[in-house]
């Protein structure tokens, strides 16, 4: 059908598909240079964490190790702090994953499916806040944490962490919850089901694909998150991976071995959980496009 | 069923604890910067109230406007980038063979936190031994540049990870807009004669003008509010020439200990942002909505 069209209306046809054909070649080298660019420094810090300094300076940078000195790993791992700030970043992470989740669900169903007053401006509350920078609160979130000794604690992490991430994960559970049937409810209802029971019982179980949408997106936040932990806290034994990499590496500016070792650790659990749900991750992202 | 779902001791219950959060951790400090700008106060000790002079302070502190204009250069250059993005994705959408696993590709850097894109990006930049100047060097580029050093080039270098970070999740966003528009329209303009040029600008830029001006805000906003690679890669320097709005928030409250010239800081950064958003809404607010049906 279009192959006709395209005879109709062009005289010099021949030329029109040469031309569609190199368009095509530049199309796909352009999109394979970008993939280039976007791997490409991930590969470099992969081959310099293989290798010790003298390969590093010496050894043309894009050369594989000859043999890859894995000891910068098992070094890292032991000598700074770092199996101390990994496990940190993980069940910081893990809280304030699942307390975001739990207390985001409860309030979309409230939102969502209750009949009161204020709903729409609470859902309003919620949405604004998306719009607010971290950073105008950091002066007051870090005196009210000093005076209600919060610094230096854990806690201080976790409560920012849900506060702010709630409205993105309100926004991505309300459309799941709207298209919601509420068929099976006034059943249940009708049947003298509570509240309590219809939400734990029937309705979180229907949500389980966009509860694990919004978990994915709350984790890769939590666990890049830099911003609060360089200011809440200071102590070692409560710092997580990015605040920690980034300290350790102040105190070894010359190892790159070393250096790349440590940021590898930091963004390998990051990258294997995409090598499993690369599509799960792709839609959470899409979903949750309206962050900042 | 009403009487069960507008039992006001449960609604209570399931919106209490995350309205109670929220007003604590975002909704009140924000009140309290506004307040904290109002005195001076080191953090420790006792505030005294001074009225508007903070305000006043900054509206005359050159440092606060380069560091203002340097933030507005970083939201110009990454709304400009957007262009780029989005006709990556519309070619990404054209029905390309490999596409999905281009934008999987494409998106992995935005899944790294911002510490660790800088500090390898440090690498990239080094002088001496990073990989970007061994290449120049390799290619007969004898004197490359130490490129975070120049105060002349350094926002423009660190524009670069900036753009490698954000890439994959703008494409994504526009990919996935496009794929929302329905195959027919694209097959009825085709029958009637379109190219994939004009189908492309005239049919599908269109349709998601909408998330456009959505990526727009999120673009111009998030650069205004940049912080952790610039921190990490040059925490404002050389000599200020990278410093950022809130950069410039953090080294005076935190680092000069100015809590409350700090909080003015702070406070002028959220309201530059709410301006913004509302000039880049007005600028491409459109009467009417085009809809696919």
């Amino acid at each position: 059908m279009t192959g006709n069209i395209e005879l109709q209306s062009t005289t010099n046809h021949g030329t029109w598909r040469w031309l569609g054909r190199i368009g095509y070649a530049i199309m796909y080298i352009v999109l394979i240079l970008v993939a280039v660019f976007q791997l490409f420094p991930l590969v470099w810090l992969m081959f310099f964490s293989l290798k010790n300094n003298q390969e590093v300076f010496n050894l043309p940078p894009l050369s594989l190790p000859m043999h890859p000195r894995w000891e910068n790993y098992s070094k890292v791992w032991n000598a700074g702090n770092i199996d101390v700030y990994f496990l940190n970043s993980l069940w910081v992470t893990v809280v304030a994953t699942v307390l975001t989740v739990v207390l985001g669900s409860l309030v979309t169903y409230a939102i969502t499916r209750m009949k009161w007053k204020g709903s729409s401006l609470v859902l309003g509350l919620f949405m604004v806040a998306m719009m607010i920078p971290v950073h105008s609160t950091l002066i007051p979130l870090f005196n009210f944490f000093n005076k209600v000794g919060l610094t230096d604690h854990p806690l201080s992490l976790v409560l920012s962490y849900v506060a702010f991430n709630m409205p993105i994960t309100i926004m991505i559970l309300l459309g799941f919850y709207y298209s919601l049937p509420r068929e099976v409810e006034e059943a249940a209802v009708i049947d003298g089901c509570s509240v309590n029971r219809m939400f734990f019982r029937i309705v979180l179980p229907m949500t389980g694909s966009v509860i694990a949408t919004t978990a994915i997106i709350n984790m890769i936040y939590n666990w890049n998150e830099f911003i609060f932990v360089n200011t809440f806290i200071s102590s070692d034994s409560y710092k997580t991976l990015t605040v920690g990499v980034q300290n350790f590496i102040g105190q070894y500016t010359t190892d790159w071995g070393a250096i790349g070792a440590t940021l590898m650790i930091s963004i390998l659990p990051i990258l294997i959980m995409f090598l499993f749900l690369s599509d799960r991750i792709v839609e959470g992202m899409a979903a949750g496009s309206v962050k900042g | 069923m009403d009487k069960v779902l507008s039992n006001k001791k449960m609604i209570a219950l399931y919106v209490l604890p995350s309205l109670l959060l929220i007003l604590t951790i975002v909704y009140i400090p924000i009140i309290l910067t506004g307040f904290y700008g109002l005195h001076e106060w080191n953090g420790i000790g006792s505030m005294k109230f001074i009225g508007l002079e903070n305000y006043a302070n900054l509206m005359k502190d050159g440092k606060f406007w380069d560091s203002a204009w340097h933030s507005l250069l970083l939201a110009l250059f990454s709304g400009l980038s957007l262009i780029i993005y989005l006709m990556i994705s519309m070619v990404l959408a054209a029905r390309i063979k490999g596409a999905n696993a281009f934008r999987k590709i494409y998106l992995i850097p935005m899944l790294l936190s911002s510490v660790a894109i800088a500090q390898l990006w440090l690498r990239i930049y080094n002088p001496s031994n990073g990989i970007l100047n061994s290449v120049l060097q390799s290619i007969g580029v004898d004197n490359p540049p130490a490129w975070l050093a120049e105060p002349s080039l350094v926002l423009f270098a660190l524009f670069i990870p900036i753009l490698w970070q954000y890439a994959g999740f703008y494409i994504l966003i526009y990919y996935a807009a496009l794929k929302n528009i329905p195959t027919t329209l694209d097959e009825a303009a085709r029958i009637d004669g379109a190219t994939s040029w004009q189908i492309a600008w005239k049919i599908k830029l269109p349709l998601i003008m909408e998330t456009v001006k959505v990526t727009i805000v999120l673009a111009v906003v998030g650069s205004l509010k940049y912080f952790d690679l610039i921190f990490v890669m040059t925490d404002g320097g050389p000599n200020g020439s990278s410093e950022v709005m809130a950069s410039y928030m953090y080294h005076t409250a935190f680092r000069a200990y100015d809590f409350g010239y700090g909080s003015a800081t702070a406070f002028s950064l959220l309201v530059i942002c709410l301006i913004v958003t509302w000039i880049i809404r007005w600028l491409t607010r459109s009467k009417d909505t085009i809809q696919y049906s």
